[in-house]
């Protein structure tokens, strides 16, 4: 299953350990992470459910390119990182 | 008599406590008791008279705005919900009128964080960028967005006024009847209910708009009132501090007056004595840009006649090379009329004991000021 690790600056906010969920885009393992943590999905993504816009996601090393629907591929052993953009401050 | 002073600055929330006994230079007589949320970005915060509570909505840059609540006057805090808004209707092209770019439907930022009204335990309003108004009945645990004003025809004209997105900052609550709320937007005039909510008329009328070509100038919906306030006493008089000028209605925000302000018309923060409809205060700026205090000197404009007239009040104020500038929400009036406080750009508090009388410096080393709170 792919891991989603979360930037260290999250945790002060909101518990988020690293997770394995199942999922083959980057809407499917988000959602399966905030349907078991529900308070941390507005951390990450905003009322319309995009990438905050100082948010990052990463899959295996490569920053996603459709941070709106989140449609990216994520292979069954995929690494994927949520951290904070530089550009939030 | 309010004892308790709470700020929201750029970089954590502050409660200060007014100190018994001799006081001196050294040992100022406001002093700061509490420093929470340091290093994050408060917005607002809100003590509720009715029941103790209070509420911040901070500014996260990262992870958005979130809000907290206390339930016993600020000590301890729980993360409560955060006014979102619903799926954005696939394919509406909504704009910004100036930017001309997409309006987002997401918070970006809590302008507004009133109690309701007296017969109302536990309803809050809430403002925001974009200009969504929202309200609570359970102290933050929901909130709903008001649809009848987001939805009204005329909403997506409004425009950003030195923020990007339009915004609604100020909300009056109507004394004698729950159902009578008033509204300020930046830029979008005054908007105002009188059936709980679900019908909204403008009342800008009479407001004047120097940034628009005359032909334009009295448009209510393109008016920029900063911050607008209700008498408790007398709440058919609103006083606003608009963007060139300071208006004054006495007719429950139907019509508006325009009175020139001293030094200066400048400014976003206005109080209103909780006891006389015709004393207010403000403290201006230059201009719209020039955002300094006039001189170089730090003061409070009041009127105690309803504008026929202002004084200036200065003593206890930096009087040289004092850059402060004090935004909408960074002056409170407690419930007697005699304590004042303000917050400045510059990380300077100053409260009065004496209705504006004199002043004094309770910290000038906080981070920016934006929300000053006697509670």
């Amino acid at each position: 299953m792919p891991r989603v690790t979360f930037t260290t600056t999250i945790q002060r906010h909101v518990t988020c350990p690293p997770a394995d969920v199942p999922g083959r885009t980057v809407r499917e393992v988000l959602d399966a992470v905030f349907a078991a943590n529900p308070a941390a999905r507005s951390y990450v993504l905003d009322d319309q459910g995009a990438v905050r816009r100082h948010m990052v996601v990463f899959v295996n090393g490569r920053q996603i390119a459709d941070r709106v629907t989140l449609t990216d591929a994520v292979a069954p052993d995929a690494k994927v990182y949520v951290l904070q953009a530089l550009s939030g401050g | 008599m309010s004892d308790r002073l709470f700020v929201a600055t750029r970089k954590g929330v502050f409660t200060l406590a007014r100190a018994p006994g001799r006081v001196s230079r050294a040992r100022p007589r406001w002093q700061v008791a509490r420093a929470q949320f340091l290093g994050d970005n408060a917005s607002m915060v809100r003590p509720d008279r009715r029941d103790g509570w209070v509420y911040v909505a901070l500014g996260l840059g990262h992870f958005g705005v979130k809000m907290h609540r206390s339930k016993d006057r600020g000590r301890t805090w729980e993360a409560c919900a955060t006014p979102a808004y619903p799926t954005k209707p696939e394919g509406l092209d909504e704009r910004e009128p100036n930017s001309q770019r997409p309006i987002p439907w997401n918070t970006e930022l809590v302008w507004a964080l009133e109690p309701g009204h007296a017969s109302e335990p536990g309803v809050l309003w809430c403002g925001t960028l974009p200009g969504g108004l929202f309200r609570s009945r359970d102290r933050g645990a929901s909130w709903e967005l008001v649809e009848s004003l987001w939805r009204h025809p005329k909403r997506p004209g409004w425009f950003g006024g030195g923020a990007e997105w339009p915004g609604l900052h100020s909300v009056c609550v109507d004394p004698r009847d729950a159902r009578r709320v008033t509204v300020g937007v930046s830029c979008g005039g005054v908007w105002q209910t009188g059936d709980g909510g679900r019908t909204w008329q403008q009342r800008a009328q009479g407001m004047r708009a120097a940034f628009m070509p005359p032909e334009r100038a009295y448009d209510p919906d393109v008016q920029d009132p900063h911050c607008v306030v209700q008498c408790p006493v007398a709440p058919n008089v609103f006083w606003a501090q608009h963007h060139n000028g300071i208006f004054r209605s006495t007719d429950g925000s139907a019509s508006w007056t325009e009175i020139t302000g001293k030094p200066s018309s400048f400014g976003f923060a206005v109080a209103v004595h909780p006891h006389d409809p015709d004393t207010a205060w403000f403290v201006p700026g230059i201009s719209d840009e020039h955002r300094i205090p006039p001189k170089g000197k730090v003061v409070v404009s009041r009127t105690r006649n309803g504008g026929k007239s202002l004084q200036v009040l200065s003593k206890g104020l930096p009087q040289a090379h004092a850059y402060d500038l004090t935004f909408r929400h960074a002056l409170d009036v407690d419930e007697t009329g005699e304590r004042l406080a303000f917050g400045t750009t510059t990380g300077a508090l100053y409260v009065s004991e004496n209705g504006g009388d004199s002043w004094e410096a309770a910290s000038e080393h906080l981070p920016p000021v934006y929300c000053v709170r006697f509670g």
